[in-house]
């Protein structure tokens, strides 16, 4: 009678597996990176003249030391801030030059006459707290990026993409530089439409 | 009889070790890849408030970055519990970000010291006073690119 053993395993294509495991893993890991708002602060250098901008242009944001928040002097839930500062910026009240084709607002004469002269101003307390200032610039920035995506769908309605996903696919490093060049003009375009123009005042002194 | 032995005489055979080392190697790597590497030890407390209109950050070797916040509770009692500005490994003074701004510019390449971000991670407490000082100081050394860090979350966790 023949004596049987079993036969051993060939372990040669192990390593050709832990590698294929190895590349699956390399390739589908991405490792962690920081996000967050960005922003860009204005230059030490004081302007000459400032410009003479009207009133109704500007929507003065203030965080009070109890973080409260105020909206032309008005006290203002944080969950009703996107809305004010679409409304705000959307408003489109100029005539002729100033005019505003694309504004979809109550073109109001009492508030701004055109995106491109809108301007936030947010100013707040040394006592505001880190958290809810960063809420409002977060409101803020919503209220530009849901703007920028009702242009960007507007012009591009088969691209099928929103505003924060094309600027996402440009930035990405993964794309391919054809797409970043046919994306980038008309997110420069949308952009254009809606620049972002937040400004933030000098410290103020503590108020009692 | 014979059944019995028959069985004795089949051995399991010895199992190959010989893809261990693959194994190991392939755990090793994806243990590389995978980890972040902090660079220095946080000593103030850093729970970063949440914001979901976001954008990702530069490329590391673009990033310096300043952290603040209450001292961690190790360092409470020698520290104090008021938010402290955290450069590098130690507690610092708003007096000296500037320096650190320009001892990090000169660290980096020539190519890329026009294009460095200040990545602010502060702690959520912390009140705007300090974080004013700092975007003065950044200001006057002409650091304008800030990027204000956070976690990935809906803006009303901040406020309770």
């Amino acid at each position: 009678m023949a004596k049987r053993s079993a036969p051993e395993v060939n372990a040669g294509s192990m390593a050709d597996i832990a590698f294929l495991l190895l590349i699956f893993f390399l390739v589908t890991t991405t490792i962690e990176t920081d996000s967050g708002i960005n922003r860009k602060l204005p230059p030490m250098e004081d302007q000459v003249d400032p410009p003479i901008i009207r009133e109704k242009n500007i929507l003065p944001v203030v965080i009070n030391k109890n973080n409260q928040l105020l909206v032309e002097e008005e006290l203002v839930d944080i969950k009703d801030l996107r809305q004010v500062a679409i409304d705000f910026l959307d408003n489109g009240g100029g005539q002729g030059e100033e005019a505003c084709d694309y504004c979809q607002g109550k073109r109001s004469p009492a508030s701004s006459d055109n995106p491109d002269k809108a301007i936030i101003s947010l100013k707040n307390d040394r006592e505001t707290s880190y958290k809810i200032y960063i809420a409002v610039q977060n409101e803020l920035v919503a209220a530009y990026n849901d703007l920028r995506d009702r242009e960007f769908k507007r012009l591009n309605p088969n691209l099928g993409l929103s505003y924060v996903e094309a600027e996402k696919r440009a930035d990405d490093p993964r794309t391919s530089i054809e797409e970043v060049e046919r994306l980038q003009p008309k997110l420069d375009a949308v952009k254009a439409l809606f620049p972002q123009k937040l400004s933030e005042a000098e410290p103020s002194k503590p108020s009692n | 009889m014979s059944k019995f032995k028959k069985k004795k005489g089949g051995e399991l055979p010895a199992i190959s070790t010989a893809s261990l080392p693959d194994i190991v190697f392939m755990l090793l790597f994806f243990f590389m890849v995978a980890t972040v590497m902090r660079d220095s030890t946080l000593m103030v407390m850093n729970v970063l408030p949440a914001a979901d209109q976001i954008q990702k950050l530069d490329k590391k070797d673009r990033v310096m970055y300043i952290y603040a916040g209450k001292p961690s509770t190790r360092y409470q009692d020698k520290y104090g519990t008021s938010a402290k500005i955290q450069l590098n490994d130690k507690f610092s003074t708003v007096a000296d970000v500037a320096a650190f701004v320009l001892a990090e510019r000169a660290s980096k390449r020539q190519e890329l010291q026009n294009v460095l971000t200040t990545a602010l991670k502060v702690d959520g407490e912390t009140k705007m006073g300090l974080i004013q000082d700092i975007k003065q100081e950044l200001r006057k050394v002409s650091a304008l690119k800030i990027n204000y860090t956070t976690r990935v979350g809906d803006y009303a966790q901040n406020i309770k």
